[in-house]
């Protein structure tokens, strides 16, 4: 373990020999990361990748493709946090009987902090914001988002972010302080080095990214919308999708300034959250959770809406009761602003506050049961399909229900006094994270990817896929509701009672077979991608699909739609098929479209070095980036080539190859 | 169910007092009420997932029916009926186990419904303090101490008095009463009992650093001829808990054994909450009371070696990251008073700081000073006068 001191160099900061952490298994992963990040840079060199990925995808201003690499982010940070995840769950299974296990408290407390937040900040979010960008201009009949470069801008926001997060494990440390990094242990006397300023940054950055992401959405969905869709013809998808950039546009600025107030005290000594001179640290937890409480509702709320638009879909039949499920997902977004105090009952609230804010979560249950329960009625008299969406939309059903109930269980505020941080906390959280936001990504990429890529994925693995997850996530998790009822309480390294480990052995049984489930996963992508001309799907509808990104071909056009579409109620696309409209085959304009740009790509490393410095004190890159900042944002304003127009020529041809498909479809 | 799990220790489902009783009951119900939703609910997935396949050709299809006033009612009102229920029992069941109540006689129950002697006795004053990373547990009626290691008398109501002299924590002892944190420069309170004689397990319930994990303690719940010896066990201790010993004890340990003091302090428990153990730290109370009073003017801004506690140097940091030094501002002046300054040090006399009086502009008279015993604005005693708000 390396606490390196805080003595600083001019030209480095407190960046020094001593920021290499001294533990075998780092320097393991750092070889493996090196290795493999050397044969990729390799492979691209030698396929003379790196032109055609620098001009088709890292300064594409196209929704679809920003989209597809939040996705691929989102994968990739899954496997860092599922890799956490294994870690812990042998550290627990082997600390037992006076044995310490594998993990000193410095590596290990880095590594539960360092899963939450990959898993919230970097796995989970641009898994959302990813499925938002692709679907949600689709499904309004929009060509792009409202500001295309910002879209592009605020992804490598999001990886600069993640690019921190991942550089803390081979210089300096991560925080030790949990994923909310609660002051005073996150205070400069208590974590004195780069971990909690590391985690700072990183979250700062791809704040950024996160904010600005949810501001252009939001004006997407209320300006773009294609002639006769009013709010109330919208998709689910994009009423849910429109609730969540609500809630981040009014949430992330919270936590904005919450993590500037502990920079301020981290840095200049300020008293915002100190003990001494009058700081408060309970305001931090207020603060965090008035951020941290919406942010559970920013990951749910679109997955809520895939569900929506899987079920309908599938069922062959009408979603019921859309509006009572506007309704719902409105509530949801506004009670979600009303309870932030369940996370911390026992922190000494009196009895009426804490009974408001019991009562007000369970409030939040009438509306979530009520979309439950429309699930269940499209299901009704419906003529269910069961391709990979439906079934994990089922598994999700059945998972979440269960996740739900032990929520409500802890929104009692004298149910919370005894299980309040226990495992039974952890497995309940995770019930509803893994079983809500994760399988319904997992439905959305099985649903959309033949929109994105233009063929199925392999059923086969699949299934295999699902069944190890739902299987592995319920021999994981149930041990912990277990152990949260002995009295086990969450982050311990070591443990005394042998009596317990039985139940951490069959914990990381199931986290095995969710790794198997991932390993399936990859293994379902690779197969399709090898299989896809078998796979194809030229009818750019393969489902019979409801919203209108179906009526598109696979993948769609980069300007979407020749024409914008006109809505005249809800179901767009199923309309069209059932009143048998075509689409215009001639009059072509030509379409106004953004240009790329790597003005985004360059904002982005700057931060992220402007980052980094300030994590090391290098005073003088901090200021030197900064100013490169402003500079790069000046001359960006100056340029005048950022846009385009696509000939009606090649819109013709275009449309015409589209056709042609079509024709051999019909045949 | 709940007795199998009883079986494989699930304290929790069979705590050993009353309050964890009652606090598993209030569980028990809540799941049960809720099953009543969730049970139709899973079977509904089942059946509808089953019947309406595509598969099966009989089922009804209705391609086009998406409403129906009648079932939209049924769906919200019969979550809405549980919530009310739950949300009323949330109400009396939260007011009823506030930790910060006082325990009825009621609670003094044996856990097998015996009746017992209802103790009128006052609940057992312990003081609580988490430190780096052990318990430290003060009682002041017997003016002893101990470390990782709590008794108490069974039947007997417990009053915890609860602080920490680092981060934020939280003290739970699972068989007997639900968690409350503890934390610094703050005072938090839990009332339990313990009905059933016995050795349990207490715990840190909240991350607080690097020995974490080996911040638990050993709860006995004695009778009272056990708890008397345990006590006198205390008192034999040559130990004494002095503001130098805590001071010492409050460094970082890991897995520490328990350890006894047969002296306290007396007014130990109030320094560690005001953070003024230290000598020459001005109590956070007394800032307090003279920021109330109108604060002790622009002086006061800038010398705050006197309060600073942990705010840099704790468990790392030997020097403040941008060169912080802690200094003394004798006077911060009109240029009048600087030529009276340079006048007054001329004369080699030190400058007495300015009476802050002026500044409040609502003349109040500055605060007593701290030790003053007849002053109400003495914050050091345990206990305060009748009358007096502690929390000034």
């Amino acid at each position: 373990m390396a606490i390196a001191s805080n003595e600083t160099t001019f030209l480095f900061g407190r960046l020094n020999f001593g920021a290499i952490p001294q533990e075998p298994i780092v320097w393991a992963t750092f070889v493996a990361v090196a290795i493999g990040g050397v044969a990729l840079l390799a492979v691209l060199t030698k396929f003379k990748l790196w032109g055609y990925l620098w001009n088709e995808w890292f300064t594409s201003v196209d929704h679809k493709k920003i989209g597809i690499m939040y996705l691929v982010l989102a994968l990739i940070m899954l496997l860092r946090g599922f890799a956490d995840a294994i870690m812990m769950r042998i550290q627990q299974v082997w600390a037992f009987g006076g044995s310490e296990g594998y993990l000193n408290s410095h590596h290990y407390d880095q590594i539960f902090t360092a899963h939450g937040v990959i898993m919230i900040f970097f796995v989970a979010m641009p898994f959302v914001t990813g499925l938002m960008n692709y679907i949600v201009p689709l499904q309004i009949g929009a060509r792009d988002v409202s500001f295309p470069f910002l879209n592009n801008f605020s992804f490598w926001m999001t990886v600069g972010g993640a690019v921190l997060v991942m550089a803390s494990l081979f210089i300096g440390e991560f925080a030790q302080t949990g994923w909310l990094a609660f002051p005073p242990l996150s205070g400069i006397g208590y974590s004195p080095w780069v971990g909690v300023d590391y985690y700072i940054w990183g979250l700062q950055v791809a704040g950024v990214g996160t904010t600005l992401s949810g501001i252009n959405l939001l004006v997407t969905i209320l300006k773009m919308r294609c002639p006769g869709m009013t709010l109330m013809r919208m998709p689910v998808f994009t009423w849910t999708a429109l609730c969540t950039n609500v809630l981040i546009v009014a949430t992330f600025p919270v936590l904005t300034m919450t993590l500037i107030l502990l920079t301020l005290d981290r840095y200049l000594g300020t008293n915002f959250f100190t003990n001494d001179l009058g700081g408060n640290p309970m305001m931090y937890v207020n603060l965090i959770w008035i951020w941290g409480h919406p942010e559970v509702y920013i990951l749910i709320l679109p997955l809520f809406g895939v569900f929506s638009e899987v079920v309908s879909t599938y069922s062959g039949k009408r979603l019921f009761g859309y509006t009572s499920m506007v309704y719902a997902t409105v509530c949801i977004t506004i009670l979600s602003y009303l309870v932030w105090l369940h996370h911390f009952f026992t922190m000494g609230a009196g009895a009426s506050v804490n009974s408001f804010f019991g009562i007000t979560t369970m409030i939040i249950s009438i509306p979530t049961g009520a979309k439950m329960f429309n699930w269940l009625f499209t299901m009704y008299r419906g003529k269910i399909r069961y391709e990979l969406p439906m079934m994990w939309a089922i598994a999700f059903m059945f998972t979440f229900v269960l996740g739900g109930m032990t929520g409500v269980l802890l929104a009692v505020p004298p149910a919370d006094f005894v299980l309040h941080n226990s495992l039974f906390l952890v497995a309940h959280f995770h019930n509803v994270i893994i079983g809500g936001v994760l399988f319904g990504c997992f439905a959305a990429v099985n649903f959309w990817w033949p929109k994105a890529f233009g063929f199925k994925l392999n059923v086969f693995w699949g299934k295999v896929s699902l069944w190890c997850w739902v299987i592995g996530f319920w021999v994981a998790f149930t041990p912990l509701y277990v152990l949260g009822l002995m009295g086990v309480t969450r982050r311990m390294r070591v443990f005394d009672d042998p009596d317990l480990r039985i139940w951490f052995i069959i914990a990381a049984i199931g986290a095995a077979i969710i790794a198997a489930g991932i390993a399936a996963m990859l293994i379902q992508f690779y197969v399709s991608i090898r299989d896809r001309e078998a796979l194809a799907d030229v009818s750019g509808d393969p489902w019979d699909g409801r919203t209108l990104e179906w009526a598109t071909s696979s993948p769609p056009p980069h300007y979407n739609f020749a024409f914008t579409p006109v809505s005249h109620g809800l179901d767009t696309w199923w309309d069209m098929k059932r009143f048998g409209q075509t689409r215009p085959q001639a009059n072509y304009v030509p379409i106004h479209m953004p240009r790329n740009t790597g003005a985004g790509v360059v904002l982005a490393a700057l931060s992220t070095i402007c980052g980094f410095a300030l994590i090391w004190y290098i005073w003088w890159l901090a200021v030197l980036s900064f100013i490169g900042i402003i500079v790069v944002t000046i001359v960006h304003t100056f340029n005048y080539n950022r846009d385009y127009y696509i000939p009606a020529e090649e819109v013709r041809n275009t449309e015409d190859e589209r056709d042609r498909e079509l024709a051999t479809l019909g045949a | 169910m709940a007795l199998s799990l009883a079986g494989c220790k699930a304290v929790v489902l069979a705590p050993s007092g009353d309050v964890a009783a009652q606090q598993r009951d209030l569980l028990v119900i809540s799941t049960l009420l809720m099953l009543v939703i969730i049970i139709p609910v899973m079977v509904m997935i089942g059946l509808f997932a089953w019947h309406y396949s595509a598969k099966n050709k009989d089922a009804t299809y209705a391609p086009d029916w998406d409403h129906s006033t009648k079932l939209e009612l049924v769906i919200w009102a019969i979550p809405l009926l549980i919530i009310v229920t739950l949300g009323a029992l949330t109400w009396v069941g939260t007011h009823l186990l506030d930790p910060y109540r006082p325990l009825q006689p009621a609670s003094a129950t044996h856990s097998d419904n015996e009746p017992a002697a209802v103790t009128a006795e006052a609940p057992l004053q312990v003081q609580v303090v988490a430190l780096d990373w052990k318990w430290l547990f003060i009682y002041p009626e017997y003016n002893v101490a101990s470390v990782n290691e709590l008794a108490v008398p069974v039947d007997r109501a417990v009053e915890f008095t609860l602080t920490s002299s680092t981060v934020m924590n939280a003290f739970y002892i699972p068989a007997m009463a639900g968690m409350i944190y503890a934390m610094p420069g703050m005072e938090t309170k839990l009332h339990g009992i313990f009905n059933k004689p016995g050795e349990y397990h207490g715990l840190a319930s909240h991350y607080s650093g690097a020995g974490f994990s080996g911040m638990h303690f050993k709860a006995l719940a004695e009778d009272q001829a056990g708890f008397d010896k345990w006590i006198a066990d205390l008192r034999a201790s040559p130990d004494t808990l002095d503001r130098p010993r805590y001071l010492e004890l409050e460094q970082p340990t890991q897995n520490v054994p328990p350890m006894a003091f047969g002296q306290v302090d007396p007014q130990l428990f109030q320094r560690a909450v005001n953070m003024c153990v230290e000598e020459g730290k001005m109590c956070m109370a007394e800032m307090m009371a003279r920021d109330r009073a109108g604060g002790m003017g622009l002086e006061g801004a800038v010398n705050v070696s006197v309060l600073t506690y942990d705010k840099y140097d704790r468990r790392g940091t030997p020097r403040p990251i941008l060169g912080w030094e802690p200094f003394q501002v004798a006077g911060i002046c009109t240029v009048d008073e600087l030529e009276q300054m340079f006048a007054a040090a001329a004369r080699k006399e030190a400058v007495p700081l300015r009476d802050p009086t002026p500044m409040r502009g609502h003349g109040l008279p500055e605060p007593g000073g701290f030790f003053q015993p007849s002053s109400p604005n003495d914050f050091s005693q345990t206990a305060p006068a009748a009358g007096v708000d502690r929390n000034l």
